[in-house]
């Protein structure tokens, strides 16, 4: 068997590492590729995260892999996602960011342009082929440089009641048309309920569903950026949900709230596009339904197509204060591929990884417990994984994104124009551009 | 010679010696700071080409133009009005109703009121972020025990979250939590009215109406002036309730309160510069407006005394 006898040898090579270490010889004979912290001694590093027990995943470093390299990484605990952005960037002015964070794919590029996290390809190039092209793709802008490892992803899906929908006799919609249809026969049926609802409070659930349509919000040509919020493809999404909206089919009011939570739990809402994290979302939000919910992929725009979007998701990157960076990086690397850290960050994180190998092992080969009745969740995961479509973020991801809530949030509320929303965001979008001083192509 | 003039110096130089340690800490924590988002307000960030890799970001000077286009804003003059229209409810009706409770608990004939007097302050020792959200869950349609009773009575249910009725919630969260401390502040103040005036007036044949509207409201002029300007400034400063309500609605954006603007360009969209300009011109109005009350209040007062 190829697999046994591969793995038999690296464990010769290994114990034949070991036994160099302990004849106290140097250690860059184990192979690792950097040489900086071989001659550094011991190295202390700092990690910014938001990832539930962190901590604990940390501690199979530092006492594995980083005892021998004697690189100790410590957590430091931070809020989630844009807040830690803001704090990454206040502590970059000073000089003093930590030498590890994790970023969102979307600040990534927010990131770069502040000068705030390192290119780290030639530490961590060799790991491109543990990702999906369009994962990694967020993590390198496209560019020769590489800004951080992912580390997960949030493939977006369809969550629906499955008893309900039989109860209803509603058909799982495969395209955004039989969505449509779907959300109007429960109106006429249900009058009280709601297929779903138009978020919106949180921008990445619109941003992933534009991109499942094929929008490219920021590209660039030559020196110049190029804003396309409000491409067709975008507009086609907007209307769609504006259409839904305005014609009383779906409701308007924001999720995440105490009502949301109660309209999810008492089945006066009974389908939720989402993400892969979805589970664990919906184990707080509506205890009671567990087990009578069911996983599908997200409804198509035509017959043919299997794409998805994502939405969250996120990486580890190495920041330009870091004065170890290819160790920060061996951390990063080793974090983000190796199999006991990724097994850990699933159990103790409960993240969904961007590693393509970790998708179907350890933790993921029994479906979550909330989605115990889908026995195939993350086989199914994984696959619809593989659909993602290419995102493209650009600098003032963070303005889009502000303007997005303030703009449908009032577009929702006044059952209005939701493409009139969208050329508010991409304006909003180019005249912060434009006043930072980018190159903006018209 | 030499004596007498040290020793004059040395008292010369007792009350600089003594203002040190104040100043100092004053310009390290209060004038610094606020120098330092000043000089900020006049920069502005200046990006070349793609804005990636190092060397792409630079502070420039940007003059005035974070503050024209911060004056020029129509979110940031919508908000003032916005905030306005919110204090034209809060204001009044805070300190009404906080003299209304001063004046009862001061009143002979009450009962309990020690008890009372700390059931109307305890709100005001709930921080606010805590009350905003207590109050949003009241205010939420599905989760409120208010709308199942109004539902089961078949009465009308008004969406609190929306339009007009959005600033009567927005200001019952402020009223609720500020009376008591306005209420403490004027109580206090009735308190340490001599009780011989009351006699006299008594003695004069005067009602405990008269004496409330004649004797006590007059006498506790200066209390309210300082409530009322109190009142002012933590108007003008208003965010947690809004922010707490942003979640529940779409009708609360997230520039609804002129400082959420500012915490929306400094938080969100990491633009410090124009986030501290429009802070000085907040700052600048809200001093503006006190201030003026303040005077017009005192020249009042001076010219009563004349009288």
């Amino acid at each position: 068997m190829p697999i046994t006898q591969r793995r038999r040898l690296i464990f010769r090579s290994a114990a034949v590492c070991v036994s160099v270490a302990l004849g106290a010889t140097a250690l860059t004979a184990c192979g690792s590729e950097d040489d900086s912290e071989a001659e550094s001694g011991p190295v202390s590093l700092t990690y910014w995260t938001w990832t539930p027990g962190m901590d604990k995943v940390v501690d199979l470093w530092n006492k594995g892999p980083g005892k021998q390299d004697q690189i100790t990484v410590t957590v430091k605990k931070q809020a989630s996602g844009d807040t830690l952005v803001t704090k990454i960037l206040t502590a970059h002015k000073a000089g003093k960011a930590p030498d590890l964070v994790q970023a969102e794919y979307q600040a990534l590029p927010t990131l770069v342009s502040n000068d705030a996290v390192a290119d780290i390809a030639g530490e961590v190039g060799d790991a491109k082929g543990k990702f999906a092209d369009g994962v990694w793709q967020q993590t390198t802008l496209g560019t020769d440089a590489v800004y951080a490892v992912p580390q997960d992803i949030g493939p977006m899906m369809f969550y629906y009641r499955e008893d309900l929908f039989k109860k209803y006799g509603l058909k799982v919609p495969a395209t955004w048309d039989e969505f449509a249809e779907t959300a109007r026969a429960l109106k006429k049926k249900a009058p009280d309920t709601d297929l779903t609802t138009f978020s919106a409070n949180d921008s990445g659930l619109f941003a992933g569903l534009a991109q499942q349509a094929g929008a490219k919000w920021w590209t660039t040509s030559g020196e110049k950026w190029q804003v396309g919020i409000d491409d067709a493809a975008s507009e086609k999404v907007a209307k769609f949900w504006g259409g839904l909206v305005k014609e009383g089919a779906i409701d308007n009011q924001p999720m995440y709230t105490p009502a949301w939570n109660k309209a999810l739990n008492t089945g006066k809402q009974i389908a939720w596009v989402s993400a892969v994290w979805a589970p664990g979302t919906l184990t707080t939000a509506a205890p009671d339904t567990k087990g009578k919910w069911a996983m599908a992929p997200l409804p198509q725009w035509s017959d043919s197509d299997d794409v998805t979007g994502s939405w969250g998701g996120s990486s580890t990157a190495v920041t330009t204060d870091s004065t170890h960076k290819a160790a920060a990086a061996k951390f990063a690397a080793w974090l983000n591929t190796d199999g006991d850290a990724l097994n850990a960050l699933a159990k103790e994180g409960g993240i969904y990884p961007a590693s393509t190998s970790a998708q179907l092992s350890g933790a993921f080969t029994t479906p979550p417990d909330y989605f115990s009745n889908q026995p195939d969740f993350y086989k199914q995961a994984a696959e619809i994984a593989e659909t993602t479509a290419p995102s493209a973020w650009g600098p003032n991801v963070n303005v889009a994104y502000t303007t997005f809530k303030d703009a449908f949030g009032k577009a929702a509320k006044d059952k209005s124009d939701f493409a009139a929303a969208l050329k508010s965001m991409q304006d909003d979008t180019v005249a912060d551009l434009k006043k930072q001083g980018f190159e903006v192509a018209e | 010679m030499t004596s007498a003039s040290r020793k004059a110096y040395g008292v010369k130089g007792a009350p600089y010696a003594f203002l040190l340690p104040a100043t100092t800490l004053f310009l390290l924590f209060f004038a610094l700071p606020i120098g330092y988002a000043v000089w900020l307000s006049f920069h502005k960030v200046k990006v070349s080409g793609l804005g990636l890799g190092s060397g792409a970001r630079k502070e420039v000077w940007a003059g005035l133009e974070n503050y024209t286009d911060a004056l020029g804003d129509s979110e940031l003059i919508s908000g003032a009005l916005r905030v306005l229209g919110y204090g034209c409810i809060v204001v009044p009706v805070m300190l009404g109703l906080a003299l209304l409770f001063a004046l009862m608990l001061d009143s002979e004939k009450v009962r309990l009121a020690p008890f009372t007097r700390l059931a109307i302050f305890l709100p005001y020792a709930i921080p606010g972020v805590v009350a905003a959200l207590l109050w949003g869950f009241l205010y939420l349609p599905d989760v409120s025990p208010f709308y199942y009773v109004l539902e089961k009575l078949g009465l009308p249910q008004p969406d609190l979250l929306d339009g007009g009725p959005l600033y009567l919630a927005l200001s019952n969260i402020a009223v609720w939590g500020g009376t008591g401390f306005n209420m403490i502040v004027i109580y206090t103040s009735l308190q340490a009215i001599p009780v011989e005036v009351y006699a006299a007036a008594r003695l004069d044949g005067a009602t405990p109406l008269q004496i409330a509207l004649r004797i006590k409201i007059p006498m506790v002029a200066p209390s309210l002036v300082l409530t009322f300007f109190f009142s002012i400034i933590a108007t003008l400063q208003v965010f947690n309730e809004p922010t707490t309500l942003k979640p529940l609605t779409n009708s609360v954006s997230t520039t609804w309160s002129p400082l959420m603007k500012v915490y929306q360009d400094a938080f969100g969209k990491g633009d410090i510069y124009a986030a501290a300009a429009q802070a000085t011109i907040i700052a600048l109005a809200t001093l503006l407006l006190s201030f003026g009350f303040l005077r017009a209040a005192n020249r009042r007062n001076k010219q009563e005394a004349a009288r």
